[in-house]
């Protein structure tokens, strides 16, 4: 019986009991933010999960084709003609509200010189390994910007999900029986006092009747 | 608008370059944590590391992860594939759940 460190007045006790409500709802509320988040948690995780095994699954055939143009062509030859990119890719971030979580939303914009042009060098001295290994690339980029997307979210989900328990948890197993606990004390405490004000009334007025009987023989 | 950049090492890396994403081709981890450090706090949204360089990043890692930007992500390298994504993913089901209920499956 763990109690609050208050004085036991009729004060306390509507205070006590004003905070015991809040906590009360608190507590409910937090509970279906915390199942949400969870599922949502779980949904997402999955999601990425699957996409975390495609991906590297695709990434290492474009490192294969790497490997074999790289086999083929000199170091130099592919250095040069990897130097100068001809698309440029920004990132816009939105934003996705999950239970008060902002999730980034990724967006890429590609500014390429010519559509679909994306190799930055003449086909002159390399070979189609390369060609390959780069279109192999292109392929994979969609995916794993889904995949930061996924994997961010994830991330920041379990940090929040990690601290709406543990406020579940501290309201439903420490604050709540606290306030419970105390409340209960006043209420006793308050009875006691009462009754031992009967009590006190009681006999004094026994004094008094017997003090009036005795000045009245 | 931000940019996306590439850390590891420059064989596992330069081809996305050709995609268009800023290559940052590191060599030792020293100079891959200074790398991470910079391009976290100048404008990348998101920076895919290599995971043989991330696998001892766990610090900077973990310093970013409750920040919406930027987004840390592991790719396998050319040479050896550490299966970090998926242990990292474990982690946050462990976090959040309080024991992994998704990859002990198989």
């Amino acid at each position: 019986m763990a109690q609050l460190n208050v004085n036991p007045t009729r004060m306390e006790l509507t205070r006590l009991k004003k905070s015991l409500a809040v906590a009360l709802r608190g507590h409910k509320l937090l509970k279906d933010k915390r199942d949400e988040l969870m599922r949502q948690f779980l949904d997402i995780v999955r999601e990425a999960k699957v996409l975390r095994e495609n991906t590297e699954k695709k990434l290492k055939a474009a490192n294969q084709s790497f490997a074999i143009a790289g086999s083929v062509l000199q170091r130099e030859v592919i250095d040069s003609a990897l130097l100068l990119p001809k698309q440029e890719v920004t990132l816009e971030v939105g934003e996705r509200n999950i239970m008060s979580v902002d999730i980034p939303v990724f967006k890429t914009t590609t500014r390429a010189t010519a559509e679909g042009d994306m190799f930055s060098y003449g086909y002159a001295y390399t070979g189609g390994d390369l060609d390959d290994a780069i279109s192999a690339l292109s392929d994979v980029s969609a995916d794993m910007l889904k995949l930061a997307e996924l994997e961010k979210a994830a991330g920041m989900l379990a940090g929040e999900i990690e601290r709406t328990r543990r406020r579940v948890n501290a309201l439903e197993y420490v604050m709540i029986p606290d306030y419970q606990d105390t409340i209960k004390y006043i209420t006793m405490k308050l009875d006691e006092s009462e009754r031992s004000n009967i009590t006190r009334l009681m006999k004094i007025k026994d004094m008094m009747v017997a003090e009036r009987i005795e000045a009245s023989k | 608008m931000y940019k996306i950049g590439v850390i590891g090492d420059y064989d596992s890396i330069c081809g996305f370059s050709a995609l268009g994403l800023n290559i940052y081709p590191v060599e030792g981890i020293d100079e891959a944590k200074d790398s991470l450090t910079r391009l976290a706090e100048g404008g990348y949204g998101i920076i895919y590391v290599t995971e043989q360089y991330l696998s001892q990043m766990q610090e900077e890692q973990d310093l970013y992860r409750e920040k919406q930007l930027p987004a840390i992500i592991a790719i396998p390298s050319v040479r050896e594939n550490l299966g970090m994504g998926r242990a990292a993913l474990k982690r946050y089901v462990e976090q959040a759940v309080g024991s992994d209920i998704i990859f002990n499956e198989e």
